[in-house]
């Protein structure tokens, strides 16, 4: 648990970290609120040569009301997004999800754009996100892209960041549809053995946590939904496309029929 | 008694929730060289070769050290000590600080590198070089006493001792002939990761004339550490000085003799160097020992109405890879318990000990009694199902005495229980907890078929503390006695130091020995200050562990101030003159019966000592007291749990809702403290019914070193307790006080099963494996409903 020698540079802007990133290439690293980062450094699973340090730049941590949509600044950390009234008003799923990450010394480091950035299928708010229909803002040395959540997580801890772009923003569609949240786990601040995020409405949306390598959508349950299916049916469709992990806290066939269980009380739960 | 009784905060507080209190790796000697392990990926492996050069050459590296290199430097005369050889003929394979041969278990130290930073030592740990050939691994117990590989090449079987406890051979198959009922029961106790809030550190300090040494250690034990570093390494006793300071808990884990004290103490001394290490969290899991891990049989046998006739116990039990200070006795601390608190007309017990290929065992909070209290707790509840009873019945109708009072009884385990008064004590958890409306809720969901069902767990334990009278241990083959020291002293200013051979590590000695000396002495518990946990301030005493502190240690400071007031008596006689007969004490003042202006305080009278102007003939200056007690039995605590589960049946998820607990510690010091450590001491026990286990692989990997998934609890998993007690002196001791330190755990983990057993019983389900977890839960209801789903 002791991490490996490193070099330590902080930067004050998105651009001098896209800087940074281009120096230094792959040996860096984005540090936000280190606590998925620093963990791995400890264990000596990660040992990047360079940390470059973006969390105490100005700017990246506000929350707006941009119209369509909520902005939120990669640095906004979960405690802040737990308690912003803008979120709670406009997309309260996001909101709550933040409440259940961790615990409190947890959630007051974390941040949104390092939770989507490592792109952890058992992590939370990917999966709200996920479910909100929310999108990514990357910037890089070529300027800034919009990625949707439904095309940003490609592989375990893997996304569609580029190891030059750095996360500004998230963007999540304002909704007033039903929604609910489930976890699964065995101590408040644990992980989730499995959860589900859904979002009723017009075209609902469910995701899932840490049913396989990346946080996922629930596709054959929305599908199922959006045919006219019943909450239980539609709900015994929930393992379909998944690859649940075995671990400790339950095997591959109990996350399934959790997962079963958690989408179906989810549906009822955002329709009610 | 004025102050004792009351609540009182603890003194300790202030400074430790400031971040004041200084921890061994808060303390710091200049030119401090760090220890890095270089510790066996592998369970079981010959060590071909250890190749230090590269790690030599890393740049702040002072030396780098092989097991060999260190068997040459001579710097030990004996292995690392047991001190309980529970048998003559027990197996206790060397166990040397860092291995020369043969590593026996993931995480044994294989070289030592010394560097000027910690990160430079962990660095060059990482470069030395060792070629290991892979020997097949005994990776569990059931592989140690089944399997054909072997925990240590060079002895012949993994059986370590055999030890029996059977009074009466006859009378026991008698029982089991006679009997209309009987039940068995198979328990595992798995193991646990101790994980104390501050992980284990030392320091050792030598100074450069004189040739002496100070070793910093965050050890619940300083005055035995003594003694073993003197015999381990040859260094004269004399010249050691050991201090623990703040320590943040050990739960047993810190009562050892450990490699890295050893190496510390040698290294520096050889070196003429501080040397420091602390471990990490997740080195804590290989290189600090671990508790249980214990396979259980119990039988009963018992008559038609449910009345016992006798108990049978056999366990086999997980050593590790090495006998350290105690492992192969924790086992038996337990051994006499499994009767609990019943009338058992014939018992035998017996137990085997096995090495695996894991990290060592030894004493956790409890050590062998949690294991027993769950084993005798669980099969009466086997019993009360096979009977037909309810568990509160079947307890009642096998209380010792029938549930009522007693003093100086002998049990069927050969023992004599101090006191005991178990009808009240039930009945008081029964009603606190509203069992009743419990029971009725619990049908209400049964009937309504409802996804939450509840289920409702009693544990009725007794324990055995108050380690020990030493006669008692020497027949246990143990290495050492089990009195406490203590010393009582009167400043010239009034003030009064304590000095206690009891080594606190959070426990709140120096709040509950201030309140026995004010109220003993009339003096105000500000005015008393506690030494503790250096030998060279406190050089008499036998630590802190098995809830021996107050009914042994705090015992001798009440007794030791009670010798104070006879002298002073003497004095205040001698100055007013009376007879000392004609004296009475209160509130710290001596007054003449019949002559209420002759009075003299007995803060003052300290100050006559110290100036020996007008003592009487031939006495001694000061105002100055010892006593070393040496009680004349242990100290058996007991109580009643009730705990209450929800379990999910859709998802086997279970939550305790409700927890109960009554327990007589005889009367209490400070009723705070004990409530402290009942609380922490029931979540521990909980902890183990429901969360934690240290999981291996096969190849005696460990798979939960770090908290990320070794499941510890927080107060988010405990619901608000209802804490009660009972009050029934100790015959063991002038004031009847029993320990409480561990009866939390020993109480609550048979608790927490059976509820969960209760909450499935509809399904048919006896038995769950701790910990229950919910995979393990839905399972067992999956497989009752045919495995459908
Ligand atoms: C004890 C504990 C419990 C936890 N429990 C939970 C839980 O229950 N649920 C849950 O969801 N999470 C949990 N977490 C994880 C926590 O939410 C993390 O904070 C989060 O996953 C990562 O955010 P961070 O800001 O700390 O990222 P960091 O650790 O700083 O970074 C993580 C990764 O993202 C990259 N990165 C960070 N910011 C950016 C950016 N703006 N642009 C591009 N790349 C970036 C980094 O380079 C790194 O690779 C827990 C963590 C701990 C330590």
């Amino acid at each position: 648990m002791i991490p490996a020698a490193l070099k330590y540079v902080e930067v004050d802007s998105a651009a001098a970290a896209v800087a940074a990133l281009s120096e230094y290439g792959d040996d860096a690293k984005l540090m936000a609120g280190g606590h998925s980062l620093i963990p791995l450094m400890r264990f000596r699973l990660a040992a990047p040569a360079v940390i470059v340090d973006i969390s105490r730049m100005g700017g990246l941590s506000d929350i707006r009301d941009a119209g369509e949509h909520i902005s939120v600044g990669a640095l906004a950390r979960h405690h802040v997004v737990e308690n912003s009234e803008l979120l709670q008003a406009q997309a309260p799923l996001l909101a709550h999800v933040a409440s259940k990450v961790g615990d409190p010394s947890v959630r007051h480091r974390g941040t949104l754009g390092g939770s989507m950035a490592h792109g952890d299928p058992a992590s939370d708010l990917p999966a709200a996100v996920l479910a909100l229909g929310g999108s990514v803002v990357l910037q890089g040395p070529d300027g800034e892209r919009v990625v949707a959540a439904d095309d940003f997580f490609t592989g375990f801890l893997e996304t569609a960041t580029a190891e030059t772009e750095i996360i500004t923003e998230i963007r999540i569609p304002k909704s007033s549809a039903g929604w609910s949240f489930q976890k699964f786990n065995r101590r408040a601040q644990d992980w989730a053995i499995v959860g589900v995020a859904a979002v009723l409405g017009d075209d609902p949306r469910v995701s899932l946590i840490n049913m396989g390598p990346s946080p996922m959508r629930a596709s054959a349950v929305e599908a199922a939904l959006a045919g006219g299916a019943s909450m239980a049916e539609a709900a015994s469709l929930a393992t379909d496309g998944t690859a649940a992990p075995t671990d400790l806290n339950g095997d591959a066939d109990y996350r399934g029929h959790l997962a079963r269980v958690f989408v179906e009380r989810a549906l009822v739960e955002a329709a009610g | 008694m004025t102050i004792m009784g009351t609540p009182r905060l603890r003194k300790e507080d202030p400074k430790l929730l400031t971040g004041e209190g200084k921890f061994v790796d808060d303390i710091h000697a200049p030119g401090e060289l760090w220890m890095g392990m270089v510790r066996s990926p592998y369970a079981h492996a010959k060590i071909v070769s250890v190749d230090t050069a590269e790690a030599a050459a890393h740049s702040g590296v002072h030396a780098v050290y092989s097991g060999k290199d260190l068997e040459e430097m001579g710097l030990w005369i004996a292995p690392l000590p047991c001190v309980w050889p529970v048998t003559d003929d027990m197996l206790n394979p060397p166990h040397v600080p860092v291995v020369t041969e043969e590593a026996n278990f993931v995480g044994e130290i294989v070289a030592v590198v010394l560097a000027d930073s910690r990160y430079g030592a962990v660095d060059a740990a990482e470069l030395v070089e060792v070629s290991y050939e892979e020997l097949p691994a005994v990776a569990s117990l059931d592989a140690a006493v089944t399997g054909d590989a072997l925990a240590h090449s060079d002895l012949d079987t993994n059986k370590a001792y055999h030890w029996p406890l059977v009074p009466d051979p006859d009378a026991l198959d008698a029982a089991f002939a006679n009997a209309a009922h009987t039940v068995t029961g198979t328990f595992v106790q798995q193991r646990l990761i101790p994980a104390a809030m501050e992980p284990r550190g030392v320091l050792a300090v030598p100074s450069p004339h004189g040739g002496d040494i100070t070793l910093y250690s965050s050890s619940q034990v300083p005055h035995i550490l003594k003694v073993m570093v003197a015999a381990t390494t040859g260094i004269p006793e004399n010249k050691i000085r050991i201090v623990a300071p703040a320590v943040g808990g050990g739960f047993g884990a810190k009562l050892n003799i450990n490699p890295d004290e050893i190496l510390a103490v040698t290294l520096a001394n050889r070196l003429g160097l501080p040397v420091r290490w602390t471990e990490t969290r997740s080195e804590a899991a290989f290189s600090t020992h671990q508790g249980r891990g214990q396979n259980q049989t119990i039988e009963i046998a018992a008559d038609a109405k449910g009345k016992i006739l006798g108990v049978r116990v056999h366990l086999d039990a997980d050593m590790g890879a090495y006998m350290r200070l105690i492992t192969p006795g924790v086992p038996l601390l337990g051994s006499f318990l499994y009767t609990g608190v019943y009338d058992v007309p014939a018992f035998g017990f017996t137990c085997d000990g096995y090495f695996t290929n894991l990290t060592p065992t030894d004493a956790y909070r409890g050590a062998g009694r949690p294991e027993a209290s769950y084993a005798i707790e669980r099969a009466m509840d086997l019993l009360a199902n096979e009977v037909g009873v309810g568990p509160d019945e079947i307890r009642r109708r096998n209380y010792l005495n029938g549930g009522e009072a007693f003093q100086d009884l002998e049990v069927a385990s050969t023992l004599v229980f101090d006191s005991g008064h178990y009808g009240p004590n039930l009945d008081k958890a029964l009603e606190l907890s509203d069992y009743a409306s419990l029971r009725a809720e619990q049908q209400r969901r049964r009937e309504a078929g409802e996804s939450k069902q509840l289920g409702i767990g009693l544990c009725t334990y007794v324990e055995i503390c108050g380690l020990a009278p030493s006669r008692a241990l020497a027949g246990l083959n143990y290495g050492a006695g089990g009195w406490e020291h203590a010393l009582v002293r009167f400043l010239p200013t009034g003030k009064v130091e304590v000095v206690t051979g009891s080594t606190p590590h959070g426990q709140g000695h120096e709040t509950s020995w201030s309140m026995i000396v004010a109220d003993k002495l009339g003096v105000d518990p500000d005015d008393v200050e506690v030494l503790h946990s250096d030998t060279a301030i406190s050089p008499l005493g036998l630590d802190t562990y098995g809830s021996r502190s107050l009914s042994v240690g705090g015992v001798a400071i009440s007794m030791a101030c009670d010798k104070v007031v006879e002298k002073a008596r003497l004095i205040a006689a001698h100055q007013l003159e009376a007879n000392p007969d004609d004296l009475e004490f209160s509130g710290g003042v001596f007054r003449v019966k019949g002559t209420p202006t002759a009075e003299l305080p007995i803060q003052g009278i300290a100050y006559e000592a110290f100036t020996a102007h007008n003592l009487p003939d031939g006495m001694e200056p000061n105002l100055q007291e010892q006593m070393t007690f040496d009680p004349p039995n242990f100290a058996f605590p007991f109580g009643t749990h009730v705990a209450v589960v929800e379990v999910d049946e859709d998802t086997g998820g279970v939550t305790l809702v409700g927890y109960t607990a009554v327990d007589d510690c005889g009367p209490q010091v400070n009723p705070l403290i004990v409530e402290g450590q009942v609380h922490g001491g029931i979540v521990q026990g909980v902890a183990q019914a429901l969360w934690e286990e240290a999981v291996y692989d096969e190849a005696g990997n460990c798979k939960n070193p770090s908290f990320l998934d070794y499941l510890v609890p927080s107060s988010m998993e405990v619901p608000s307790m209802v804490l009660d007690s009972t009050e029934t002196p100790s015959t063991s001791n002038p004031l009847g006080v029993k320990g409480v330190g561990e009866a939390g755990t020993i109480g609550s983990a048979a608790a927490v099963i059976n509820a969960v057993c209760d909450a499935l019983s509809p399904y048919g389900v006896t038995d769950i494996e701790m910990p229950a977890t919910p995979q393990k839960i839905w399972r067992k209801i999956q497989d009752a409903k045919g495995g459908e789903a």
